[in-house]
This record gives structure tokens, C-alpha cells and sequence, in this order.
């Protein structure tokens, strides 16, 4: 079966007065159906970027996105609305992705007027339906945003992404905005959601802890690059790109008789803007070496376990 | 999420929602749950808001008084008594009479008509300007924004009297002409508020997410957009009315605009100042009037700021 969402070759870049931004590069991924893809990165790698171009809240510069085996690159509006119903986003800030002057009803009904998937009798028992389905109480239905803490109006969120029936929602860091009690409540709802719908996440995050906990599939990105991409637990138990393990040695480790040596980057970030051929991360890299100033290829190196660095096999049998 | 680190991987399954909760729920229906409009909520908080009580009951007064100004007015504000010109106010004439024997408490009366009249078209006027132009400048921004900003800048670099004045005198005098060219200075100010709260509004995620689930463009203007968008409009525009009417006198005053006999405030004290230095109180009355009015949008318009700002909720 064909996977719910595969990207080709996916860039992204915004123009600048100084240049072309890469905020997403050559970027390849296939979704599974009822799977999760965790996305992790550090702040303006263009995970965000990534996730917003698949869903096309941004045109791609190139590049393919299949929906379901059918290329969905450059599409009409007809199409495009089409394809909307089958993919959705839950956003960041639960703050601003809500309307402030639309009670929860408000945002519901819109979105499943739009979804056609319903009409003016069965309206209210829908909007009840969502409610019911993401846990938010019947009282709150004429609730202002402003009126509901930030667990709850996410819940509006995702009733929202869920109104228009959707198979493929990208999660835009859904739960990096709320208290860490609140983030365990919204994880599991996602989470027997997809259970139950057969839904596939491509779930955003700079937490590792919370990407752990739900995907089955990682995909580390730095500046636009896919640098490593493995089943969840191979990538925890075996990173194998350097910027991977200095990423994972910043997990606090809660186990005091065998410290974890913490891999401190050194240098900045290099710039996005025009970015040099090679492997990106090669300036902070403390193994680089000249054969890193080439373009790297995404090479396999263990069962749906892919590393973008030419070093990484010698690196990993130094290790072992 | 610390525990999560360790090597268990957690998932527990939702509870059920509690008994109660759902009991509750069924009890309360669905029709029960009421609504609470916005403007309810604004108009509570603005109650609470002495400053913009005081200053509604005034403008209210003026409203009143405008409306039913054949009732209050105790002359005729045209009848002339060459016999008693320049009288000092008395029980009679309770702000006396001007040059040619006037009442003038009759003609403020019917004046408020003239000035409320003016200050509120020409302010809807430069919203109404502010909105449409602002909307399409500040949500498709690039040059369709440009060109419409580079105008504005030239309308701009014209002070606004001195252009108030251009268009009174090209068009001459009169009520709507002087609306038009009290209006076209201030569509500036609408269209550069409204824009800039669109650039900052249709960054919003809520916005990007009206464009996931597919709304259509118009629509993410008029119910996503928009209504965050205006309450800064609204105030600037209270507080516009009390400049417009003043700028109003002052076209007046300068020989353009409304011109007396007609009884505008403004047209009033042009009328008014010839006789400055040895009837002064002439001046005072209509001055007064402009100035308390003034006052009293100032203070309601202050006060809604407030009360419109969601932030201060609660």
C-alpha cells in the first residue's frame, strides 16, 4: 500500500535581500498510515517549514508531495480544497491559533460547514460529537478562548483538524506551548485518536523526551537537511550523526552512577542564506574532516536506518 | 517531560470522562448554554468605567439635544430683533444674544445638529475609506500595498488643514462638501490603522489555520481578521469625531466650510470674533460647546480603549 504522504526531494526556499533562505532542502520522507513520524531539530531548521509546505500553507519551490500514490505538487484550487479535507495542522501556541472573538462553537462550525461533511440539522449533534471526542465539557461550548486554559484550547484545535475528517495531520509542536501535566493529557489524546481514526502524524518537535514517547519513526533535520532518520528506539539506542548524539547527550539523564558525557557544539550556526555545498553541520562538527566539504548522500546503514555523513560507519566502529 | 526519559515507554489510555461531568452535561442540554455577545461584554466593562459614564451621558445630552431641538430651542434660531442686539444672558435669552439680536442659546441648539452631523460623516467617511483600503493593503501587501502606501504618503505630506482647506476651497462651501473635505483628511489615519493591525493580525496562526481548513479569502478578511483588527479604529475614531468638529470650526472660522448664517458652531465663532474685544462672552458660549463635547468623546473614547482591549478581560 502506498504510504499516506511521501515527499521527493522537497525544498523550500524564501527569498531575502541577501539571497535564497533553505529552509527545507531536498528533503525526502514517506508517512505510513497510522504512524508517527517525529521531526526534531533545534530552532529555525526549517521543521516547521517542513510540515507547513506538505500540507501547502507554503508553495514549494520543488520538489514532489504525493498524497496516497498521486502527485499533489502543484495543484488547482478545486484540488487544493480537496486536498485540505485530508490534511490538516494542529498549531504551536494555543493562543494565537485560536480566534479570540469565536467561542469553541464558532470554530467548530466553521470548519465542519467547510468540511461538507454535515448539514444544518445534525449541525449541533456534530459539534457536540467533536466536543465529546477531543474532551472538552459541554458547558465550555460557548466559551471565548480567553475563557479556557491552554490544554483545553488546544482540544479546540485539534476538534477543529479533526472537523474536516482528515488522514494526515501535521502536530506543529502541539504540546511545547503548555504545563508539563497538560502536555501528558494531550499526548494521549493524540494518541488514541490515532488509534481509533487510523490517523498519521507527522508530529513537530524540539522535545526529545515527548518525540520519544510518540512516533515510531525519527527524522533529525539541521538547517534544512535531513541528517538521520530511523525507527524511534534504534535512533535512541545507536545515533549515528554526530549532530544526533550531541543533540541526544542534552537529554538530562536522571541515572547519577553513569553520567552521561554531554557533547557541547562549539561555533555558530551556519547561515541558511546561500549555504556552501557540503555537510552543513561540518563547521560545529568535532569530527570533520575534508571529505565533509562535499555534498553528503543519505545512505542506509541498518534497516530503515539512514545517516547523512560520510564518516558515520567509521565513526560508529571506533565507538564500539 | 522527565519521566519519559527513561526507558519505559508510558501510554495511559485516556480515563472516561467522570459520571458526573457527563451527567452534568446532559442536565445543562444544549440550548442552555448562552452565548455572551462581545459587545455585552464591552458594553459591562464600560459601565464599570466612571470616566466613560460621564462622558456617554454628555455626548448622549448632545444627541438628545440635536434631536429634538425644535422642542428645546425657545426661538427661532433665524428670528432677528434688531431691538436687542448683543444682550447679556438672563432668564430671557439664557446666553443672551448676538450682533443682530439672535438668540444663542436657540442657535447652539440647533448647531449641535449641524457639528454632530459633520464630526460623525465625515468620520464615517474616512472608516468606511480606512477599511476597504486598509483590508486590501494590509492583507495582500507586496505593490498592490505600495502603491496604495506611496499615495497616502503624498496625501500625507499635505497637512491636514492646509488640505481641508484645498478641497473646501475648490468645492466651495456647504454641508457635504466640507464632510468631504474633513473626510479626505483623515483616510489617511484609518487606512494606516487598519493596515498595520492587519500585518500584525494575519501573522497569527489562527489566521493560517482559517487557510487549512480552507476558507476562502473574503471570508478569513471579514470574520478572522477584521474583528481583531478594528477595535483600534473604533477608539481612534471616538476620538477623531472631537478633531473633526474642531477642524470644522476651524474652516469656518477661516471663511470656509459652513458658512453663517448657518448656526455651526464653528461658523458661530467666525461670526462671533469680530466682536472679541468688547462682547467676548459671544465667543465663550459656542467655544464652550465644542470644547465640552470635545471633552466628552476624549473621555468615552479613552475609556473604550480599555474596554475593548481583550487582554484586560476579567
Amino acid at each position: 500500500m502506498a504510504p499516506v504522504v511521501e515527499i521527493k526531494g522537497l525544498k523550500k526556499y524564501f527569498e531575502t535581500p541577501n539571497g535564497y533562505l533553505h529552509a527545507v532542502d531536498d528533503i525526502s520522507m514517506k508517512f505510513e498510515k497510522g504512524t508517527t513520524m517525529g521531526v526534531v531539530g533545534e530552532s529555525g531548521c526549517g521543521k516547521s517549514t517542513l510540515g507547513r509546505t506538505i500540507i501547502h500553507l507554503h508553495e514549494s519551490t520543488d520538489g514532489q508531495i504525493l498524497f496516497e500514490g498521486q502527485d499533489v505538487t502543484h495543484v488547482n484550487k478545486r484540488q487544493l480544497s480537496k486536498l485540505r479535507r485530508n490534511m490538516q495542522i494542529i498549531f504551536q501556541d494555543p493562543f494565537s491559533s485560536l480566534n479570540p472573538r469565536m467561542t469553541v462553537e464558532d470554530t467548530l462550525k466553521e470548519a465542519l460547514l467547510l468540511s461538507n461533511d454535515t448539514n444544518k440539522k445534525s449541525l449541533d449533534k456534530d459539534i457536540i460529537r467533536l466536543m465529546d471526542m477531543v474532551g472538552i465539557a459541554r458547558r465550555l461550548r460557548m466559551a471565548y478562548p480567553h475563557e479556557m486554559d491552554g490544554g483545553r484550547r488546544q482540544r479546540v484545535g485539534m476538534g477543529r483538524a479533526l472537523a474536516m475528517n482528515p488522514k494526515f495531520i501535521v502536530c506543529d509542536e502541539p504540546v511545547s506551548a503548555l504545563d508539563v501535566s497538560i502536555q501528558a493529557q494531550v499526548l494521549n489524546l493524540l494518541q488514541d485518536l490515532q488509534e481509533e481514526y487510523g490517523l498519521t502524524y507527522m508530529f513537530v518537535t524540539h522535545d526529545l523526551s515527548v518525540v520519544r514517547h510518540i512516533s515510531n519513526e525519527i527524522s533529525v533535520m539541521y538547517l534544512g537537511q535531513l541528517v538521520e532518520t530511523s525507527p524511534t528506539d534504534e535512533l535512541f539506542d545507536h545515533p549515528m550523526h554526530p549532530y544526533t548524539q550531541a543533540l541526544l547527550s542534552a537529554i538530562p539523564s536522571t541515572d547519577i552512577f553513569h553520567k552521561k558525557e554531554r557533547i557541547l557544539l562549539k561555533g555558530e550556526l551556519t547561515s541558511p542564506i546561500n549555504p556552501k555545498p557540503g555537510c552543513r553541520f561540518a563547521a560545529r562538527c568535532p569530527y570533520a574532516t575534508d571529505a565533509c566539504l562535499e555534498p553528503q548522500q543519505l545512505t542506509e546503514v541498518g534497516p530503515g536506518h539512514s545517516v547523512a555523513c560520510c564518516r558515520a560507519k567509521e565513526l560508529s566502529s571506533a565507538q564500539a | 517531560m522527565d519521566v519519559m526519559t527513561n526507558q519505559v515507554k508510558f501510554h495511559y489510555k485516556t480515563p472516561p470522562r467522570p459520571a458526573s461531568e457527563i451527567a452534568n452535561d446532559e442536565a445543562l442540554g444544549i440550548e442552555k448554554v448562552k452565548k455572551q455577545s462581545q459587545f455585552g461584554e464591552v458594553m459591562k466593562r464600560l459601565v464599570k468605567n466612571r470616566s466613560a459614564v460621564i462622558g456617554l451621558a454628555i455626548i448622549l445630552l448632545f444627541v438628545i439635544v440635536a434631536i429634538f431641538a425644535p422642542l428645546i430651542a425657545p426661538y427661532n434660531y433665524e428670528a432677528i430683533d434688531i431691538s436687542n442686539t448683543y444682550a447679556s444672558p438672563s432668564l430671557a435669552h439664557l446666553c443672551g444674544t448676538d450682533e443682530f439680536g439672535r438668540d444663542i442659546f436657540s442657535r447652539l441648539v440647533y448647531g449641535a445638529r449641524y457639528s454632530l452631523a459633520l464630526g460623525l460623516c465625515a468620520e464615517a467617511f474616512s472608516v468606511v475609506f480606512g477599511i476597504v483600503v486598509g483590508s486590501i493593503a494590509g492583507y495582500f501587501g507586496g505593490w498592490v500595498d505600495t502603491v496604495i502606501m506611496r499615495l497616502l504618503d503624498i496625501i500625507q505630506a499635505i497637512p491636514g488643514i492646509l488640505l481641508s482647506i484645498v478641497i473646501s476651497t475648490a468645492l466651495g462651501g456647504g454641508f457635504f462638501n466640507t464632510v468631504l473635505a474633513m473626510g479626505v483628511g483623515g483616510i489617511a489615519r484609518g487606512v494606516r490603522v487598519i493596515r498595520a493591525q492587519f500585518l500584525q493580525v494575519r501573522e497569527q496562526e489562527f489566521v493560517e489555520a482559517a487557510k487549512a481548513i480552507d476558507c476562502s479569502t473574503p471570508k478569513i478578511i471579514f470574520t478572522h481578521i477584521l474583528p481583531n483588527a478594528v477595535s483600534p479604529l473604533i477608539v481612534s475614531t471616538t476620538m477623531g469625531i472631537g478633531g473633526t468638529i474642531m477642524g470644522a470650526a476651524g474652516l469656518s472660522y477661516l471663511g470656509l466650510g459652513i458658512q453663517p448664517p448657518t448656526p455651526e458652531w464653528g461658523a458661530m465663532l467666525t461670526a462671533a470674533k469680530d466682536s472679541m474685544r468688547t462682547h467676548p462672552l459671544q465667543m465663550l458660549w459656542p467655544g464652550l460647546c465644542i470644547a465640552i463635547f470635545v471633552l466628552a468623546m476624549n473621555m468615552f473614547g479613552d475609556a473604550l480603549r480599555d474596554a475593548m482591549d481583550p487582554k484586560l478581560k476579567n
